[in-house]
């Protein structure tokens, strides 16, 4: 039997603002079975996203939606989280919004390692707005912004989610479905900071001025520059060069969470235990 | 009401006014001189059952606050100058999308970073239009100690009523003062709380934004089985974005309105030894303590004056500004800033010749200094 998504989206807000073949309706539909697959009452689930086109996604499905400021998700998803520890909340935002404007809570969301799932959609382009660089714009692409050329290194977003102190990293493409909706229910299912980057296609305002006139050629450039981690753990450092490894990347089930850490903090305050020390943490410094 | 005798410094009193008001949720960020709000916060919220979190930035303080109170519960946080600038767009988004906060500025010399430990009352312009776009604000401004908890207490109460940020404006010199302060026993604000209305009928009928011209939103707390949707963009009755023409103009005509309908609930001041004035001093915030002071120096020296004192800021109390002002020629306003009120008991009273004495320098204004300009004019 074919998959029911009405029940996890606002059916009346359809068709999407999305453009034609567009990867944030596969980030939509792989989040959705995702829910799914989790047995989630959608009820418990509040779902923050940011500005941009991913922005859009908060007003499509059916749970409780924030559509807040541009790249300020994850500060409004903690106040959420931390006011109700015993809930879900998930973060949408695009490569702008959660690396450019937003940089700042996205590193700080994964140091804490609040129980937050951000899908990071990341089209390597300004998209709403028409063809910006974005942090992850390769260099040498056209953008409107750098018409002779992008010369602005890119963010290794996924890099900087395991440094910053996230417990759940990984990355997917939007050509990969099935792989995707396992490792976004598998973000969700961590207890901790999830950080799920999904590459996905912006033929439009990325792929027109780059030689990627379609969706699918938009894709075949992403495919091009991918590799599944597997792979990509036996290869040479040379080969790995220009490469983004896929799957899970990073996965720390021991690591502590910021809302259950606070729980201590309430225990402390109310003479239920003794003050925090480092003895209460494995990681000194 | 019944009152209790406390010792506690004026940063101090805000934070306990917030807890004894049910307040949950605390988002900061370190800055002088309002620190010690976050410092009590961090205390008393998980104290009381609730969060206390410094956030890495201003404006993750206070998206972290909106965040909460938008799942249900009461919410606050506190800075000062700089970080007002900051958080300013995450005020507008509260204004559009009707958010109830409390945000407690402790006012410090600007602009820029200005003199961040001196006292200063240069944000009052601000408070009125902290972010871009079509609001109408409301400012509390605590002129003593016990006003630093009373008003905070009634901040949270309005920002529930109207659903939108109330700022409470402290200046250094109140919020690091201390003393001895009498403020309502923490049973009487319990027995005084007006939470946010709540919509009891069928999901599907629930239409948070679809209220009358004057009324603020009704909006349920998250995760209850309302599931509706938040956003800074227009939006029309259920919440979200639209662009119609008529539905646009309605919601941004009643976000000024269902404040300006209602403004004789806001209204609050304090008239002191106005009677028999035949000299108006206007003053606010730690400054009426020195005018308070002045009349009493002026009065021996035969000078009949008297302190009109808004507490709240914004909206103003025009009408009683406006009596006043008809009713005695000679006035002065004491200002921490350049005539930043001014202007608006200019607008209220319709009178350009109202003197003022203004200070800039980060130091509080003597009484000596209000006695010497009032024997002058």
């Amino acid at each position: 039997m074919a998959f029911n998504y009405d029940n996890f989206l606002r059916v009346d807000k359809m068709p999407t603002l999305w453009c034609w073949g567009c990867g944030d309706g596969v980030v939509l539909k792989a989040y959705i079975r995702a829910i799914d697959s989790l047995g989630w009452d959608k009820n418990d689930i509040c779902l923050v996203s940011g500005i941009g086109c991913s922005g859009r996604f908060s007003s499509y499905v059916d749970c409780n939606t924030v559509h807040t400021t541009h790249g300020r998700t994850i500060a409004f998803a903690t106040g959420i989280k931390l006011a109700n520890p015993d809930k879900h909340v998930v973060c949408v935002a695009g490569d702008g919004d959660a690396l450019a404007i937003g940089g700042n809570h996205t590193i700080h969301g994964c140091r804490r390692n609040i129980d937050i799932t951000l899908i990071l959609i990341n089209n390597f382009i300004y998209g709403l707005t028409n063809s910006q660089t974005s942090p992850t714009t390769p260099q040498g692409f056209w953008t409107v912004s750098q018409q002779a050329g992008n010369i602005d290194p890119t963010f290794n977003a996924c890099k900087l989610a395991i440094a910053a102190g996230a417990s759940f990293v990984g990355r997917e493409k939007v050509s990969e479905p099935k792989k995707l909706e396992k490792l976004i229910a598998k973000g969700l299912a961590h207890k901790g900071f999830s950080f799920v980057e999904v590459l996905s296609n912006c033929h439009i305002n990325l792929g027109r001025k780059n030689k990627m006139n379609s969706a699918m050629e938009n894709l075949d450039w992403i495919d091009s520059i991918t590799v599944s981690k597997t792979k990509y753990d036996n290869m040479s450092e040379e080969d790995r060069k220009n490469l983004l490894p896929t799957g899970i990347l990073h996965e720390d089930d021991n690591a502590k969470e910021y809302c259950e850490m606070y729980e201590q903090v309430r225990q402390v305050h109310q003479g239920k235990r003794k003050t925090i020390t480092q003895d209460d943490f494995a990681k000194k410094i | 009401m019944a009152t209790r005798e406390v010792i506690a410094g004026g940063n101090e009193l805000a934070a306990k006014a917030a807890a004894d008001a049910g307040c949950k949720f605390f988002g900061g960020y370190p800055i002088t001189p309002s620190s010690e709000i976050m410092h009590e916060m961090s205390d008393l919220m998980p104290e009381h059952g609730g969060a206390c979190i410094q956030m890495e930035d201003e404006i993750a303080g206070v998206a972290s606050a909106i965040g909460a109170s938008m799942s249900g519960v009461r919410s606050m946080t506190a800075t000062s100058g700089p970080g007002i600038s900051l958080k300013a767009e995450n005020l507008g988004f509260a204004q559009m999308a009707e958010v109830p906060l409390v945000v407690v500025n402790v006012m410090r010399g600007g602009p820029s970073t200005g003199l961040p430990t001196r006292v200063s009352q240069g944000d009052i312009a601000q408070a009125k239009n902290p972010s871009h776009g079509d609001y109408k604000s409301i400012t509390l401004c605590a002129g003593n100690l016990a006003e630093c908890y009373t008003q905070t207490v009634r901040a949270f109460n309005l920002a529930d009523r109207f659903m939108q940020p109330v700022i409470v404006l402290l200046d250094e010199t109140i919020g690091h003062m201390h003393g001895k302060a009498v403020i309502p026993t923490a049973e009487d604000v319990k027995a005084e709380i007006k939470l946010r209305k709540q919509f009891t009928g069928e999901a599907s009928e629930y239409k948070p934004y679809g209220v009358a011209q004057d009324e603020p939103a009704v909006l349920n707390p998250m995760f209850k089985g309302y599931r509706y949707h938040f956003t800074g963009l227009h939006h029309n009755a259920t919440g979200f974005p639209t662009e119609e023409i008529e539905t646009c103009r309605k919601l941004i005509e009643r976000l000024f309105n269902k404040v300006e309908a209602h403004e004789d609930e806001l209204e609050s001041y304090e008239e002191f030894m106005l009677e028999d004035a035949e000299f108006l001093l206007i003053a606010y915030g730690s400054v009426s303590l020195a005018a308070k002071e002045a009349i009493r120096h002026l009065r021996a020296a035969g000078i009949k004056a008297g302190l009109f004192r808004p507490i709240t800021i914004w909206p103003s109390p025009a009408k009683r500004i406006k009596y006043w002002t008809d009713k005695i020629q000679k006035v002065l306003i004491v200002e921490l800033n350049i005539g930043q009120y001014r202007d608006e008991i200019q607008r209220a009273s319709g009178r350009l010749d109202i003197e003022g004495l203004f200070k800039v320098n980060g130091r509080p204004i003597s009484p000596y200094e209000i006695v010497e300009k009032a024997k002058g004019m």
